[in-house]
């Protein structure tokens, strides 16, 4: 047994050397610091000093004592729970769109609806758009076209600045699994078309559902990772738009939360415990994605 | 060509009303920024607030110039700084993910399915988890205020390696076979036959690399701390962060940011289309 496992190493030892580099910088970068995040997550750590063993105290710091953690919580969930599956249908909903066009407009839509997806700097100028004074596009118009006479604090109001946060990610969610549902509709065998057609499928919805989309189910799957992992991890727009910390808390998130205590308190055990529930919760709904949209 | 039969001209018509709309959704703020980018001061602080740009000056770019150049370093710097790391860290990616790819995707040995999971498994949580332990990795290894604390994490990514295993597993078994009969070993194989039959995908993670390192202002906040080893995104971040009497200068740079991205995804669109297609999770 283990003489054929030697064998078989030995007969690939190329196959290894060409993994080796990539497996490295691999292990370093994410195996390692994610098995120390949990080590970490278990201890005091200042950096200055060594860490030091407490048990549980930080998950219980966080679950019973810290209510900013709960409100962050309690935000990225709405936040998530909202924009996830809203983007994911977007991007399958217009891809879908898309893939009936002709190629040469095709290529150009793909261009509008990905752009904001390719650069992480231009979604500041939302600040200009969603300005809480007279001087904010939005309220400009509105207050011209008469609809509403004071102007409205869209970013620093905290009823609402969470939903405003949710538009502009909407709005640079087209990305990656939008790209991969284009490409999956096109991988499509055209003759189950005609045989669906055949078989009484009447209208593009009937096709989408019987035979499109079970046809591409790696590519949904791929996918739904993807928009999971994003809009859990939502951070840039709410520090870069509405600022660090956001009026009550209303737009803290749990990656802002971990931030805070990592980088500006360097409380690095705590920190670490975050980052391992934030680990926790999106790989949990991750696998139970993959379950869900599993082929058959 | 698409059967068409089942399509009604009303579905038609109503699809097309609706791409155009959010089309212009997706659109106007893009458009923004460029007119930002060359509105006049006076323009930018309008009531009511215009949309076009009247008198379009480049003012707000010699700010831009200006402004960066009153720190430490020229501005020329900062650019070098984001092409150096862009272009090395791109580089390092293709080749090495690839590098690694191709025994994933075409030799079955003791541990590839072990390690292709461990790499699926790592696309289920965000980059922010690794953040805090990365940080004392790299202080251990003395990466800290280093072009490398930029460059090895990018190479050693995940979403590019995933990629291209899977574009790979096209490549038909018998070229592979017929360079092995003719005595090539797998390096040669991998740069000789895989890398050339693999174009699309290659040109993908150039584009996906660089779109990522060229606009990462988070890692280079947190590893960076001599001003002249700073990426053009991070001094960005700053200038944005200056509020509204920076207004003009950061619309300036939010369009220097998008122009690169958007000129690669143009040049290798046909191409990143062609490799996501291959890009599934198999249950």
């Amino acid at each position: 047994m283990l003489k054929n496992l030697w064998r078989e190493i030995k007969k690939n030892k190329e196959s290894y050397l060409l993994i080796l580099p990539y497996f490295i910088l691999f292990f370093i970068f994410i195996v390692m610091p994610v098995i120390m995040g949990i080590f970490l997550s278990f201890t005091n750590y200042n950096i200055i000093q060594s860490p030091r063993f407490i048990g549980w105290s930080n998950f219980k710091r966080l679950f019973l004592e810290d209510d900013i953690f709960l409100i962050a919580i309690q935000n990225t969930f709405k936040f998530a729970l909202i924009t996830g599956p809203i983007s994911y249908f977007a991007c399958l909903f217009f891809a879908w769109l898309i893939n009936e066009l002709n190629p040469k407009v095709r290529a150009i839509a793909t261009l509008f609806y990905y752009a904001p997806a390719l650069s992480s700097a231009v979604f500041f100028i939302w600040t200009y758009i969603f300005s809480g004074d007279i001087y904010g596009l939005l309220n400009g118009i509105l207050m011209s076209l008469g609809i509403i006479k004071e102007p409205i604090y869209w970013l620093q109001d905290p009823k609402i600045n969470l939903y405003v946060l949710m538009i502009i990610q909407l709005w640079m969610s087209l990305g990656t699994s939008f790209l991969a549902f284009i490409a999956g509709f096109q991988t499509i065998d055209r003759s189950l078309y005609e045989a669906g057609a055949i078989d009484g499928i009447r209208n593009r919805w009937q096709e989408l559902w019987y035979i499109t989309l079970p046809s591409m189910k790696p590519q949904l799957i791929f996918g739904a990772i993807l928009q999971v992992t994003a809009s859990f991890a939502v951070s840039d727009i709410s520090a870069t738009l509405i600022g660090f910390p956001s009026p009550l808390y209303s737009a803290h998130t749990i990656v802002l939360h971990m931030w805070d205590y990592g980088s500006i308190r360097y409380e690095m055990g705590y920190a670490s415990a975050i980052a391992v529930i934030l680990f926790i919760i999106t790989v949990t709904i991750n696998q139970g994605v993959r379950k869900i949209l599993k082929p058959d | 060509m698409r059967n068409t039969a089942y399509r009604s001209l009303w579905g038609n018509l109503i699809i097309t009303i609706i791409l155009i709309l959010v089309a212009i959704f997706m659109a106007l703020p893009l458009v923004y920024s460029i007119m930002n980018a060359f509105k006049p001061l006076d323009e930018l602080f309008l009531f009511p607030p215009r949309f076009f740009v009247r008198r379009p000056t480049l003012k707000n770019f010699t700010d831009l110039f200006y402004l960066m150049g009153t720190s430490f370093v020229p501005f020329s710097r900062y650019i070098f700084n984001s092409i150096f790391v862009s272009f090395l860290g791109t580089l390092g990616h293709v080749l090495i993910a690839s590098m690694a790819a191709y025994p994933l995707a075409k030799n079955k040995f003791p541990g590839s399915n072990f390690l292709f999971n461990l790499v699926i498994f790592s696309l289920m949580f965000s980059g922010y988890v690794t953040n805090i332990p990365r940080f004392i990795i790299m202080a251990k290894l003395r990466l800290l205020d280093s072009y490398f604390a930029l460059i090895l994490p990018y190479i050693g990514a995940t979403l590019g390696l995933f990629l291209m295993k899977q574009f790979m597993e096209q490549i038909p078994d018998s070229y592979i076979e017929s360079a092995r009969i003719d005595g090539a070993n797998e390096f040669k194989i991998w740069w000789y036959v895989v890398m050339p039959n693999v174009k699309p995908a290659w040109l993908t993670l150039i584009l996906f690399a660089f779109r990522d390192i060229w606009n990462d202002s988070y890692s280079p906040s947190l590893y960076i701390h001599n001003e002249a080893l700073k990426p053009f995104s991070l001094a960005l971040s700053y200038i944005q962060q200056g509020g509204f009497v920076r207004a003009g200068a950061s619309a300036a740079a939010a369009v220097l940011m998008l122009l690169p991205s958007i000129i690669i995804f143009i040049i290798t669109q046909s191409n990143v289309m062609e490799t996501m297609k291959s890009a599934g999770i198999k249950g």
